[in-house]
């Protein structure tokens, strides 16, 4: 990598401690996102992709065991203490989730929550200059008329706008990595376009790098500069948004590109079964129970991904494959 | 041209909501549906989109009257069901079945997922064996018919859907609100779900009103479409011809704004950016209801409602600039 990676994880592991057993909900993660780029993490339900991440910022509860490393510069977050961590978040990396309003304080003044954001890393402000300074961030989100609006409650704010305003709290502190998990999902279309082009923008504008979590692949294709997949706890493959959704060598990437609804009424195609129980994973590919393509040599060793055409493929078949594509 | 089996006409839904300041109350109404007609011909799927608020599922629930319209009319193959008395709709109410969004929330969780199909039948009181229907109705759906003893906790969400949709199908309906059938599933199980809605309408002759946000999904199963914003059709018409060639400015900005799975796709094409949000149906706009956003709002828009008329597109469409928003917006660009 010629540039420092903003954001740098190596070989993340979460594990969650449960009455029915160990659910290996991440199992061996490896990523880096430079500033200024979208990095779209892509996967269905149960895949992991919001685990990884909130394993990341510290947010998992007790029962969960996390391994690995997570750099943000040269700070390593997986195992830091609460001090450091409350150091880094908000400030070095920021988050927004897909519940707006359940992030928000229903008491307190949106302003003032901003504002709060914006004290907590910088000790010497005073009040009123991060009373104005909140201000400023909404108008920078697009809320319209922000002075008056700093002063209302999240009740009052639509489901756009608040989200607006867990975005003026993420870029508050002008993060190194903003991570977004699944910031769209609630919203209608013509509201995720508009927090879309926030995003984009604030990528652009600041230089801050993005992950962007979500399981909508035109969002991704929209969004992202590159893009990973994940399934069953691990990233199966990765490319440039290009190849990834052109040159796809993975079946599952492929298999989840073909069951998008098409144009006219001919069939679509599902992935068959269902992804599987964390509990108790596959061994070897994880996917293999639902693969056409599945033989003997995939029960094997986990597969780790490795350059086939243009993507990188976490599958031992993959190259034999590509000769059917 | 096939008989219709679902008349509405001008149907419209108002509810009460109360808000008190202290001791002072205030009555205000939600304009939730406002004069809305559509057909839904036999055989065939109708799609109805719209975002949150736009009034598509009240008008679903309107059909079944599990709400109570405010006015309008709902005809039922030729039967009126606005003021049928409660006898004669329990009859009628096995033709036309209902499936919801939430799997999760749709069953219960205490019940074994046969004594669920089998409720239908029992509040009907159908005669025959119910044990060997449901094993049917599970094979019907793509499960099997030893499910029938186990509970919703043990089905994924795919699964969960299709025990709906076999509880739907229990008492052989002609008719089906599909309310976000498939919203709340993961793409690779939805086009499962997709595929089976489609193969039971072949096979039954079931007519679907399918409603959702998820334009692609629509433009897949429906053979027509009808559009909402704010309680009322904007337009309407043939699921290709509306998406190939939509001539309501709402139309074209939500068609724009869903992102496609192609990140060339994505990235060479225009967008129409919507600004702000859709108002309150408390307080619905004067006139046209789109036009505080619309980009292409004229004068005339505040002061009169344009009509769902034909204006020479080929299909119903309710704007007074139907004719110039080919021209303004740019050629079509749809999902």
């Amino acid at each position: 990598m010629s540039t420092e990676s903003a954001l740098s994880i190596r070989d993340l592991r979460v594990t969650f401690k449960t009455l029915l057993g160990n659910v290996q909900a991440v199992r061996g993660v490896s990523l880096d996102v430079q500033p200024g780029e979208v990095l779209g993490v892509v996967g269905e339900s149960g895949s992991g992709k919001s685990v990884s991440f909130l394993a990341v910022m510290g947010l998992l509860g007790r029962n969960a065991v996390i391994e690995g490393s997570a750099k943000v510069g040269d700070t390593e977050l997986v195992g830091a203490n609460q001090r450091t961590l409350r150091k880094v978040r908000g400030n070095n990396v920021a988050m927004i989730f897909q519940d707006p309003l359940s992030a928000l304080n229903p008491v307190h003044r949106v302003g003032a929550q901003v504002a709060e954001m914006i004290l907590a890393h910088h000790h010497g402000m005073s009040k009123d200059d991060a009373a104005k300074r909140a201000v400023e961030l909404l108008d920078i989100v697009g809320i319209p008329q922000p002075e008056q609006r700093a002063r209302q409650y999240a009740h009052e704010f639509s489901g756009g706008m608040r989200q607006r305003v867990m975005i003026a709290m993420a870029i508050a502190n002008d993060p190194k990595v903003l991570i977004a998990d699944e910031p769209t999902t609630a919203l209608d279309v013509t509201v995720q376009a508009q927090i879309l082009e926030v995003i984009d923008r604030i990528r652009k504008e600041m230089g801050t790098a993005v992950v962007l979590i979500t399981h909508d692949l035109g969002v991704v294709a929209r969004m992202a500069d590159r893009v990973q997949v994940m399934y069953a706890g691990r990233v199966v493959e990765r490319a440039d948004v290009h190849s990834l959704f052109h040159q796809s060598d993975h079946p599952y990437t492929r298999g989840l590109l073909a069951s998008q609804p098409t144009l006219g009424r001919e069939r679509l195609s599902p992935i068959p079964g269902a992804p599987p129980n964390m509990l108790q994973p596959p061994s070897g590919c994880a996917f293999r129970v639902r693969c056409a393509h599945a033989g003997p040599e995939c029960a094997g060793a986990v597969p780790e991904l490795i350059q086939v055409r243009r993507t990188e493929t976490a599958c031992v078949r993959a190259q034999e494959l590509e000769a059917l594509v | 041209m096939t008989a219709p089996v679902v008349e509405v006409a001008n149907l419209t839904k108002e509810f009460t909501v109360k808000s008190s300041h202290g001791l002072r109350v205030t009555r205000r109404t939600v304009h939730a549906v406002s004069d809305v007609s559509l057909t839904v011909p036999s055989g065939k799927t109708v799609g109805l989109v719209g975002e949150s608020g736009s009034g598509k599922t009240t008008v679903g629930r309107c059909i079944l009257r599990l709400i109570e319209p405010t006015a309008g009319s709902v005809k039922f193959q030729g039967t009126e069901l606005v003021g049928l008395p409660a006898k004669d709709l329990r009859k009628l109410r096995r033709s036309m079945q209902i499936v919801f969004q939430d799997p999760y929330a749709s069953l219960d969780p205490k019940m074994t997922i046969g004594a669920s199909i089998a409720e239908p039948l029992q509040i009907q009181k159908v005669e025959g064996n119910h044990q060997d229907r449901v094993a049917e109705l599970l094979e019907l759906v793509g499960l099997a018919p030893d499910h029938a003893r186990r509970f919703p906790h043990e089905f994924s969400g795919g699964q969960r859907q299709r025990v709906g949709v076999a509880r739907a199908l229990a008492l052989n309906p002609s008719f089906i609100v599909l309310d976000e059938p498939v919203s709340a599933l993961d793409v690779s199980i939805q086009a499962g779900v997709v595929n089976l809605l489609q193969d039971l309408q072949e096979q039954l002759g079931l007519s679907y009103l399918f409603i959702a946000h998820d334009l692609s999904v629509v433009r897949h199963i429906s053979d027509s479409v009808a559009v909402m914003y704010l309680g009322k059709v904007v337009e309407v018409g043939p699921a290709e011809e509306l998406y190939s060639a939509s001539a309501h400015p709402y139309t074209r900005a939500l068609l724009s704004a869903v992102p496609q799975a192609d990140p060339v796709v994505e990235r060479e094409r225009q967008r129409i950016m919507l600004q702000g949000e859709v108002p309150s149906p408390i307080n619905p706009p004067s006139g046209c209801r789109f036009r505080t956003r619309c980009p292409m709002a004229q004068e005339i828009c505040s002061v009169e409602e344009p009509a769902l008329i034909d204006r020479g597109q080929g299909h119903p469409v309710a704007c007074h600039f139907a004719e110039a928003v080919a021209v303004t917006l740019g050629s079509n660009v749809s999902a």
